[in-house]
């Protein structure tokens, strides 16, 4: 579904290099975790992956189910089904949730070719949405995370999944900010919503949130390079070791971290 | 579609008013001295006391210098040169649409605004000012049965001598500003309405303005009446062809309310704002203002103004009466090299009077967008109340958003409060609703829609969805 081959990516602005040769597949049914210290480049592989204008792949490439995305404009790839978890999600004041999902909704359904959903309609379809995330239904007339708690943040992106029903899920950092109750639920969300036909890519820091959504592969992201993978017991190494044995593993493949 | 064809498209709808209309003009002598001013007086078969008003004004217009106070930089209008009257040859007033020269009809038609009664948006009685002339207002008859006059002013000067004469220049006085003075001197036709006691106007007003002439100004006087217990809800909407030349539009708007009497008055001005460069474009000078002369009576102020290169424009109003409410709901939206600096007056005289600005300022492009407010608590305004809230967003590195709010209050049970607050829409927040599917022109017309929404929401329900279709156009590309 996701293949990202030798990826090299700068900052727009600077040209600070960020990625420096990332390589990935991600197959369809499969959920992957990466984790990796602060500054690593996780975030970042998220985001290009969804088209961020900031930053700009100098070698490298990222196909999606076989075809290069690099020339798609970010709504394009959103059309394509890739979906982008915001690390922080943006505000939006006086555009109600409602609005914005719906118009995202019939947006991507267009696109798809599908039926298009009356605003009548779309309340029906998103009430259980709603209800996959706890969410109570006031929360859609409120304007879209203005005035959202950090876990009210994370678990509209979530919500937000579950009403556009992504292919590929970019998770990124959903976890962080949340209470441990807000976690089960946005985690339970995630877990019902991944099936055969769609992958999930979870970017965390943390092994807690791997207690609740199991990978079936763990990635470590250092210096902007993914230098090991594994199956889920990986995460627990990191958590018992942290990432320091790793980080003298990449310097001994000559690479300055 | 390759990059040039999108690139074309999004031109071409940017300002889909643009076509001009070829009709024959009577002639009329350029510039201006008292002669013109009579020959503008006769043509329309003036009483003597109009053609005073318009000379006495023309005296003092002399006089006065032109001010330049504002936050805008522009070319002066050539006044000697300004043809002053624009009428269409044929045709004099009419009572049938038959009558219409069918291509002005046609050009009503193509704004999407039919002439024909039973074609137009249910409820909205229309008069279509073409230049200088009233075309022609729809259902007259509808409403003179609920005794609601509403029909062109140079009618009214003709067939209500008593009420224009009244009340004309009672809310902006001849020589209130250069640009009123000038008006006063010169204007050539608007619409009145007059709106008796105890009566609610059964459908919304509305006038819709169209400059057509290429070296006319355009002169509206509008004069609206409300008596005791009365209420009205009027909309006037602006277009103009593109011209490279820069044409002049300066409209005086008088409104009176009486005891418990309610007027609402909406604008959608979408005036030609000239190019990229700053070429051509309409010098949109106006002076609106209302009175709530009697107690516990409202005027309100909705402004969406999109269009214009240039807009000095502040709808006010003078709170007499006791427990009288004035309100200003402002969406300025300016891209390109557009200047406006746009705003109101609230000027408490009664006691528990109560005011209330919300005025949302867009700028695009090497624009520039000054909000100007006053808020005057006079001594006898006891308890009286103000609140402004102003907010101003940026899109793009390169325009500018300013906001010069004046507060005085003569009296110490005065309450005034002002907001003020600025953001820029960013690349994050258009990525964030890009990622969710919305392209880019969507994404910013939402952003810019939430924004308004408080003041899009005064907007009469038929004009709303008109609105913010508007402003999404007006911002398409706006960003790299």
């Amino acid at each position: 579904m996701l293949e990202i081959k030798d990826l090299h990516v700068v900052v727009e602005e600077d040209g600070t290099e960020i990625l420096k040769g990332v390589n990935l597949k991600v197959n369809k049914g499969e959920i992957h975790a990466i984790m990796g210290p602060n500054g690593s480049g996780k975030s970042t592989l998220a985001k290009i992956a969804a088209g961020h204008p900031e930053y700009e792949v100098t070698k490298g490439d990222i196909l999606y189910n076989g075809e290069s995305i690099l020339e798609m404009d970010p709504d394009e790839r959103a059309h394509a089904g890739i979906f982008l978890a915001f690390q922080y999600p943006v505000e939006v004041p006086g555009v109600t949730n409602t609005t914005l999902l719906r118009e995202s909704y019939n947006t991507i359904a267009n696109s798809r070719g599908r039926e298009e959903l009356d605003p009548l309609e779309f309340d029906d379809y998103i009430k259980d949405k709603l209800e996959l995330v706890q969410m109570n239904p006031d929360f859609l007339e409120r304007s879209v995370n203005a005035g959202f708690s950090g876990g009210e943040k994370k678990r509209n992106e979530i919500f937000q999944m579950a009403v556009l029903q992504p292919k590929l899920s970019l998770l990124d950092e959903t976890d962080s900010g949340l209470d441990i109750d807000a976690l089960k639920i946005v985690a339970n969300g995630i877990n019902q919503l991944h099936g055969e036909d769609d992958a999930v890519v979870l970017i965390t820091h943390y092994q807690r949130l791997l207690n609740y959504i199991e990978p079936d592969f763990v990635h470590v992201m250092i210096g902007g390079k993914i230098v090991k993978s594994g199956d889920k017991t990986l995460a627990y190494k990191l958590e018992e070791q942290g990432y320091d044995w790793l980080e003298a593993h990449a310097k001994v493949n000559g690479e300055a971290v | 579609m390759s990059e040039t064809k999108a690139l074309e498209a999004m031109i071409g709808e940017e300002y889909k008013y643009g076509f001009s209309t070829d009709v024959e003009y009577e002639d009329f002598p350029k510039g201006i001295n008292e002669d013109v001013v009579r020959l503008i007086s006769q043509k329309k078969n003036e009483p003597e006391w109009m053609t005073e008003f318009r000379l006495k004004a023309y005296r003092a217009w002399i006089e006065m210098e032109e001010p330049s106070w504002f936050n805008a930089t522009y070319q002066k209008p050539k006044f000697d040169t300004l043809q002053y009257y624009s009428a269409p040859k044929n045709k004099p007033k009419l009572d049938s649409l038959d009558d219409v020269d069918p291509k002005i009809r046609e050009t009503y038609e193509k704004l999407g605004i039919p002439l024909e009664e039973q074609k137009m948006l249910s409820g909205v009685a229309v008069d279509a000012v073409f230049d200088s002339v009233s075309i022609f207002t729809s259902f007259k008859e509808k409403l003179a049965e609920a005794g609601v006059i509403f029909c062109s002013i140079s009618e009214a000067v003709q067939n209500y001598p008593e009420l224009v004469k009244k009340h004309m220049g009672s809310v902006v006085p001849i020589r209130d500003n250069f640009y009123a003075a000038l008006n006063s001197a010169v204007f050539s036709d608007g619409s009145f309405c007059y709106v008796p006691k105890d009566t609610i106007c059964p459908m919304e007003l509305s006038t819709y303005f169209r400059i057509n002439n290429m070296n006319s100004g355009q002169f509206e006087r509008t004069l609206i009446i409300a008596e005791d217990n009365s209420q009205v809800s009027y909309l006037e909407g602006c277009t103009a062809p593109m011209y490279d030349e820069h044409q002049l539009h300066a409209a005086v708007v008088e409104l009176v309310a009486m005891e418990n009497a309610e007027i609402k008055y909406s604008t959608i001005q979408n005036w030609y704002s000239g190019d990229e460069d700053g070429k051509g474009g309409i010098y949109n000078f106006v002076t609106k203002r209302g009175i709530c002369k009697g107690d516990n009576s409202k005027i309100s102020w909705t402004q969406l103004e999109t269009g214009s290169a240039v807009t000095l424009k502040y709808p006010s109003v003078i709170l007499k009466g006791d427990n009288s409410v004035g309100e200003f709901f402002s969406v300025a939206v300016t891209n390109k090299m557009q200047q406006a600096d746009t705003g109101t007056k609230m000027i408490h005289l009664g006691k528990n009077t109560k005011s209330t600005i919300i005025s949302k300022g867009i700028s695009a492009g090497r624009s520039n967008n000054s909000y100007r407010g006053q808020v005057k608590i006079s001594k006898k305004a006891e308890n009286a109340r103000n609140y402004s809230q102003c907010d101003s967003m940026l899109i793009g590195q390169t325009c500018g958003a300013h906001t010069f709010p004046y507060i005085e209050s003569a009296n110490p049970t005065g309450k005034i409060e002002h907001e003020a607050t600025t953001s820029r829409v960013g690349e994050e927040q258009i990525f964030y609703l890009q990622q969710r599917g919305l392209s880019e022109d969507d994404a910013i017309s939402l952003i810019v829609n939430g924004f308004c929404k408080e003041v899009l929401k005064e907007l009469p329900m038929e004009f709303a969805v008109e609105a913010n279709k508007l402003l999404g156009i007006k911002l398409e590309g706006s960003v790299g």
